[in-house]
């Protein structure tokens, strides 16, 4: 009746669950500081400079890309699938693509330096 | 055997009842961490080579990314907020026969939270 | 006993004999101050319209044979007071995301095919001969997996679900949530069994966490928390099989 073991869902649910908590923790404080602390002069473009630019935070920040990115196409795709656009099991190579491909991106940038 | 009746969903499902409809705004918070990404990797192209910063800060900078950014604040707090509240049906701790309180789980994620972002605001704004 | 205010019951109707279209019948009832849905409901039957048909059997809320949609809840009508509705009219409707047959009654065979597939019993590693005794457990072994144990199949869960509305191949909350009440019984050794049908893509991984169902278990089974817990740990055994396969019985 059922297809049996869904050898992938594993791997994309837990790559979910830690984008889900790394955004709760940290993506109110992120968009805050992008938000509200730049246009405010809190940050300055400066400040934005060097931050984007020290090497430890490269890698953190390619790994956030990274989680945000697998965290948004596992939810993502399931909305659509709720909201009746999408059926499930198809395309979901598209979102996970993205996500990937997203990622290398970040990591590229990252690597430019 | 006399026909049976099915009677389809429809798409508007989850306009028809709160907790279905705050559910919907959960999953689609999800467009904000996706948005968010983009500014990430904007942000670290910008950095990258000769750093041709002053097009990510000058849009930062303006009324319509302020606006953005309120909103997905708004959205990034729904998010945290509907996280940790589920994170005690995950995360199921016995002490012999007794349920360790859900609340208090959802209240360790909670401060965790609140010292996380109080870590990142201090280490960028200080 | 108190006479309360007279109350409109709109009855979802479906005569496939008689009628193609289903339709909504109107009942003014003078329901008593103790009477449940189903206590109007059958003194309807019995004193107004006989021909309604709607199932019921204990009516103490633990056979799970009369959920209804009132006014678009899925309820068990023999829990659910008049005296507790403030709108005049009372809608009540077969239980949605299943095949009506007819009036008030659905057809549950899906489900019913559902519950062996996630094989609801106990699979110890060693079977234990008879004249070895029961199989013992201590209080707190008892209470890790007893909340899941409350489920009466009144199916209101899969009514409240709307993954299951849009797909009926999804396992459902009550199928999953006994998979995960025989998983953490300590007498039983049968995960990977079920690990066949519950991870599935059909199983676990199509819950999208609405969380509707656990509001609306009669019983408390928060069905809803147990498809998380499964999801956690199925993905943990993954993960622990990809690390360690040399390690990892299959």
């Amino acid at each position: 009746m059922t297809t049996g073991p869904d050898r992938t869902a594993p791997l994309f649910w837990l790559l979910f669950a830690a984008g889900g908590t790394a955004s709760a923790m940290l993506l109110p404080a992120m968009v805050f500081i992008t938000g509200i602390a730049v246009p405010a002069g809190w940050v300055s473009e400066n400040d934005l400079v060097t931050l984007f630019r020290n090497p430890l935070t490269r890698i953190a920040l390619v790994g956030l890309v990274f989680l945000f990115m697998f965290h948004w196409a596992h939810r993502f795709r399931y909305a659509l699938v709720d909201l009746g656009l999408v059926r499930v099991g198809k395309q979901a190579w598209l979102f996970y693509g993205t996500a990937l491909a997203g990622t290398m991106l970040a990591g590229l940038a990252a690597l430019h330096l | 055997m006399t026909k049976e009746l099915t009677r389809p969903l429809p798409r508007t499902w989850w306009l028809r009842k709160a907790p279905y409809f705050q559910f919907m705004i959960r999953e689609l918070t999800s467009l904000v961490v996706f948005a968010y990404a983009l500014v990430l990797i904007w942000g670290l192209w910008s950095a990258a080579g000769t750093g041709a910063f002053s097009g990510l800060h000058d849009f930062l900078s303006s009324p319509l990314s302020v606006w953005l950014h309120a909103v997905a604040l708004v959205l990034a707090l729904y998010h945290t907020g509907t996280w940790i509240a589920l994170t005690p049906k995950v995360i199921v701790l016995w002490r012999d026969d007794e349920q360790v309180d859900p609340d208090f789980i959802a209240g360790v994620n909670a401060i965790l939270f609140l010292v996380l972002s109080g870590a990142l605001l201090w280490l960028v704004l200080a | 006993m108190d006479v309360t205010d007279p109350t409109v019951l709109e009855v979802f109707r479906y005569l496939p004999d008689a009628e193609t279209e289903p339709r909504f019948q109107r009942y003014e009832i003078t329901p008593q101050e103790t009477w449940v849905v189903l206590d109007a409901l059958n003194h309807i039957k019995a004193e107004v319209d006989p021909s309604l048909s709607f199932r019921w059997s204990c009516r103490m809320g633990i056979c799970g044979s009369c959920g209804m949609m009132v006014n678009g809840e899925p309820k068990l009508t023999c829990e659910t007071f008049i005296r507790d509705y403030e709108t005049e009219t009372i809608t009540i409707e077969p239980l949605t995301h299943f095949p009506v047959i007819r009036d008030l009654v659905i057809n549950m065979a899906d489900f019913m095919e559902k519950l062996p597939t996630v094989s609801p019993w106990l699979i110890p590693e060693e079977g234990k001969p008879i004249e070895e005794g029961e199989y013992l457990q201590t209080p707190a072994q008892v209470a890790q997996y007893q909340r899941f144990s409350l489920c009466i199949n009144c199916m209101l869960c899969y009514s409240a679900c709307p993954v299951y509305g849009l797909d009926s191949s999804f396992t459902g909350p009550a199928a999953l949530a006994l998979a995960e009440r025989y998983n953490i019984d300590s007498r039983d050794d049968g995960m990977r069994q079920r690990a066949d049908v519950v991870t599935a893509h059909e199983g676990i991984w199509e819950c999208t966490y609405v969380g509707e169902c656990t509001q609306v278990c009669p019983k408390g089974v928060d069905p809803a928390g147990a498809i998380q817990m499964l999801k956690l740990s199925y993905a943990l055994d993954w993960a622990r099989s990809v690390i360690l396969p040399k390690g990892h019985r299959s």
